[in-house]
């Protein structure tokens, strides 16, 4: 195994340094919003990991197609640590909503069109390490793989698009809301935090997606040798 | 004019959850990392004593 690159290295200084200062800016820059009080201060969060979530599962369907095309084994590694990662993150997104709905709505879950989505979506995610689990032949497993986050890359627009198609609680962040959605509004130091935790997220997301990828080498490396090692 | 809620135990629960469940993924994969660099190491001892014993 070759030694963490420099540019690795720097990465993970810039993601704990950035993560840092998301969490200053959502915990002492951001005023206090009257309605809800301290509890929307985790919206930042809560928005950081939904769109990197989102932005992995679509990574992942992108990775799927361009193995099924080269059938280079570097883009299904790609494809799992998007997956991974974002699994991840999305699951926090969940968790999150759920620790902000409780104060806002009453309770901590309900089947509203934006969390019965987001909870699918979670689980087609899940599933995919179920599905890769079950198959040894590392090119089959591939093969599936890519055709699974092809097909499950679709519940991630759905997801974010389904609170503008049906009538929904969530609030709005991004866009026009329609004329039965609330529209969640910012001054000018909520949207610093905002997309400075867009933005934090995203270095994180890369630094862990890199991690991720290196450790799909070894994995790759050890299914090579218990190869050559029973033959 | 109403009076905001007081929700910080849900903002420390929010954080809380943020941190651990970065940091138990973190973790993950260092040790997933260690194991994996152990069976490379036992995999290819195996692999140089391979032709010994088949002379």
């Amino acid at each position: 195994m070759q030694s963490k690159p420099i540019a690795l290295k720097i990465l993970d200084v810039v993601s704990i340094i950035v993560l840092a200062i998301s969490t200053y800016l959502a915990l002492f820059f951001a005023p206090t919003e009257l309605v809800m009080g301290q509890v929307q201060r985790v919206f930042y969060f809560h928005i950081g990991t939904a769109w990197v979530g989102m932005l992995g599962f679509i990574i992942a369907a992108v990775s799927g197609v361009a193995y099924l095309i080269t059938k280079d084994m570097r883009w299904d590694r790609f494809e799992v640590a998007a997956v991974e990662v974002s699994t991840v993150f999305f699951f926090l997104t969940i968790v999150l909503g759920s620790i902000w709905a409780r104060p806002a709505w009453n309770t901590w879950w309900t089947w509203d069109p934006r969390l019965t989505t987001a909870a699918v979506t979670e689980l087609i995610y899940i599933a995919y390490f179920m599905l890769r689990q079950g198959i040894d032949d590392p090119e089959k497993r591939a093969r599936f793989g890519a055709v699974y986050t092809l097909l499950g890359g679709v519940s991630a627009p759905i997801t974010f698009m389904v609170i503008r198609l049906f009538r929904t609680i969530h609030p709005v962040i991004v866009g026009a809301a329609n004329a039965n959605q609330e529209k969640m509004s910012m001054n000018g130091d909520m949207k610093i935090a905002f997309f400075f935790a867009l933005f934090a997220f995203t270095v994180i997301f890369v630094d862990l997606i890199w991690h991720r990828i290196r450790l799909g080498s070894l994995e790759d490396k050890v299914e090579q040798l218990k190869l050559k090692v029973s033959m | 004019m109403e009076n905001t809620p007081d929700t910080s135990t849900y903002m420390i629960a929010g954080f809380a959850v943020s941190f651990i469940t970065m940091g138990i993924y973190i973790v993950s994969l260092y040790i997933r990392s260690l194991n994996l660099k152990r069976d490379i190491e036992t995999l290819e001892s195996m692999q140089d004593e391979k032709p010994k014993s088949q002379k």
